[in-house]
Formats: C-alpha cells, sequence, structure tokens
C-alpha cells in the first residue's frame, strides 16, 4: 500500500465524510448485517473458530454465519498464511464477491507474511487484495479480533471502506465528465 | 546390528559400495551413482536382507563441503560433488535400517531413480527435484510437485537467495510498499 495514495484516500474520505441520510441509513445497515467469508488456510484459523463461536461470539456484531460462497458475503476474512501459489485464488475469491466489500486480515502472517521470509510466503494479502483493517498477532486474541470488527463497523458507517471509496470516486468522476459533456 | 548389512553390502558389491559409516546409530553406504538401481534391487530381493519399506528420499547441499572428520575419500572428486541424495530403507522383516547416499556434483545432478523398484519413491523424488534439481534418471514424471510451473530456480539450494519472491499475480491498482517487495528484482 503506497503511502501517498493513503493519505489521498483520507482526504478524500473527509471530503465526502458529508453524507446524505440514504447513505448513513444505508451504511448503517451494511454495518451490522455483515456476511463473512473465512479464507482459512493456516492455524490462525483456531482462532476464528474461537471467536465465531459462542464464548466470544462475532455473532453479537451482526456477522451472523460464514457464508460459504463468495458471491452471498461482503466481509472477506483473509486467515492465515497466503503462499504465492495461492495468489491467484484469492485475487478471485475477492473478484467474485460483490460490492460492497470488505476485506480483513486476520494474524500477522496475513497482514505482512509473518516470520515466513522466504521463497513460498507472500509479504501479506495486501500484495494481491486491498485491505480494511489489518489485526496484528500470532495468533491474533479474539478481543483483538472483536476490536477490529468495531473498527471496520465504524470505517463502514463513515463510508470509508476500499470499495465504498472506490465506488463514490468512480461515480463522481462520472458526474464530473457527464458535466463537461454537457 | 544392522553392521552386518554394510559388511553384506561391501561382501556382495565391492566396486560399487565407495566407503560405508555408522553415524548415530545410523548405517550409511556410500554407493556410486551408476549402481544405485542394482545394489537397491538387490537389498530389496535377497532373502536375507528384504529392504521392503521406502522411508524417505531428499538431498543435502554441500555448498561449502569439506570432509573434515576423515580424510578425503575415494568418492571425492576434483569438481567437487555438491550434493548427496540419501535414500533411507527399512526392512521390516529383520528390522534393519540402511541409508544410501550417492554424491552428485553440481554440473551434472543426475541421479538414478528408485521409483520402479519402490512406487513410494514417486513422488519423494519429485520433492526433491522441486526443490534442489536433482534429475532423476528413469523417473516417469519429473515434474514439481508443490511449486508452480513458473517458478524459476530451486529454492531449497544453499545460493537461492532468501528474500527472493516469484509472484504469480500482484495488484494493479497501487504501487507496491518497496519495503515489502525487497528482493523483488533481484
Amino acid at each position: 500500500m503506497g503511502l501517498e495514495i493513503t493519505t489521498t484516500r483520507i482526504e478524500d474520505a473527509a471530503k465526502w465524510a458529508k453524507q446524505s441520510k440514504l447513505e448513513r441509513a444505508t451504511n448503517w445497515g451494511r454495518k451490522f448485517s455483515l456476511f463473512s467469508y473465512p479464507f482459512v488456510t493456516a492455524c490462525c484459523g483456531m482462532e476464528f473458530m474461537s471467536v465465531a463461536g459462542p464464548k466470544y461470539d462475532l455473532a453479537r456484531f451482526g456477522a451472523e454465519f460464514p457464508r460459504f460462497s463468495p458471491r452471498q458475503s461482503d466481509l472477506l476474512m483473509v486467515v492465515g498464511t497466503i503462499t504465492e501459489k495461492q495468489g491467484p485464488a484469492l485475487k478471485r475469491v475477492f473478484d467474485q464477491m460483490a460490492e460492497p466489500k470488505w476485506v480483513l486480515a486476520f494474524g500477522v502472517c496475513a497482514s505482512t507474511g509473518g516470520f515466513y521470509q522466504n521463497y513460498h510466503a507472500m509479504p501479506g494479502c495486501d500484495q494481491v487484495i486491498p485491505v480494511d483493517v489489518y489485526i496484528p498477532g500470532c495468533p491474533p486474541r479474539p478481543e483483538q479480533v472483536l476490536d477490529a470488527m468495531i473498527m471496520l463497523m465504524d470505517r463502514i458507517q463513515s463510508g470509508r471502506g476500499h470499495s465504498q471509496l472506490r465506488t463514490k470516486r468512480e461515480d463522481i468522476i462520472a458526474a464530473q465528465q457527464a458535466g463537461t459533456e454537457e | 546390528m544392522a553392521k552386518l548389512v554394510l559388511d553384506a553390502l561391501t561382501a556382495k558389491f565391492p566396486q560399487a559400495v565407495s566407503h560405508t559409516e555408522t553415524i548415530n546409530g545410523d548405517e550409511i553406504a556410500w554407493i556410486k551413482r551408476d549402481d544405485l538401481h542394482t545394489v537397491a534391487h538387490w537389498l530389496k530381493t535377497d532373502p536375507k536382507m528384504l529392504f521392503d519399506a521406502p522411508v524417505f528420499v531428499t538431498a543435502i547441499d554441500r555448498l561449502d563441503w569439506k570432509p573434515q572428520h576423515r580424510p578425503l575419500a575415494e568418492h571425492w572428486t576434483e569438481d567437487k560433488p555438491r550434493f548427496e541424495v540419501c535414500f533411507q530403507l527399512r526392512s521390516v522383516k529383520y528390522r534393519y535400517r540402511l541409508r544410501l547416499k550417492v554424491s552428485v556434483p553440481e554440473h551434472d545432478p543426475r541421479c538414478p531413480s528408485l521409483s520402479s523398484l519402490y512406487p513410494a519413491f514417486d513422488w519423494q523424488e519429485r520433492e526433491t527435484f522441486d526443490m534442489y534439481g536433482i534429475r532423476f534418471e528413469g523417473h516417469p514424471d519429473l515434474r514439481r510437485i508443490y511449486l508452480y510451473e513458473e517458478f524459476v530456480g530451486y529454492p531449497l539450494r544453499k545460493d537461492y537467495p532468501k528474500e527472493k519472491r516469484q509472484p504469480l499475480v500482484r495488484r494493479d491498482d497501487l504501487p507496491i510498499n518497496p519495503i515489502k517487495a525487497t528482493g523483488e528484482d533481484r
């Protein structure tokens, strides 16, 4: 993720922070009905099960249950190490998801590659797909995951998710072009 | 116990066995490359041996290898045999363990395949080829088993750069963090 692009996005978000009532209501609905797709590849999956189970209960936040089809989900949870060989599969799963969609990198391996620094491990799944929230930890504590989920919900509410920003930017560009053509 | 195996092997194939050794209870026989298949066939079929269980195949990369604890042996050649290919065998009936080692030089990384004798060595030899680039002669289907076809080089060789990446796919909408992409263009 390039630094300059990130700052641009934050400025954009501040500029677009003014939401209409309809947008606010839509985002409120989105943040409480996250359908997650767990892309579980490694040992972090155990921790994900713990979070999704009744003790920590991710369902409290509206992420009710995992859908095992990318077309029915809007939150991609990348749980575990991503290898270079797996990159095309991950990108394809992400591309199959319908907009708007969000990505949660679960654990250091999915965020940065973790302690794998060698030929097969991808240095973070953000090399392939845009990630909204990173969760550190090897594996992360369930509280960290819940915290990240709350951060993601805030982000969705304020319309700062990657796919939301992209959609909005495309809308603005289209409107500008339509205006210049007239 | 299995010193007996080494003695029998040396008596049977005085030309093929360059030398034998016992390290930490493991019996090791260094076999000349061209005679490996004959020796393994005898070990498998001889009624006194019956090495019917294949355990593993792997290779050792001795990039800066010099024999320190023993004089230069007969198998040591001028072109420095860089790789050792190990075949671990086991006799279930007599409970013998035996490791066959073959020296393979770098410029000619060939080794006879034992997959015709032991079908379980098929994938193991493919893995050894994948990671070390040892060409197993007579292998029915020698291609990469773990890595993808686009991969160049052999990653478990000691001279493969540690941080070299060979990505299949990257994002095209954002520039990649140069810290994360270390070794990208190496």
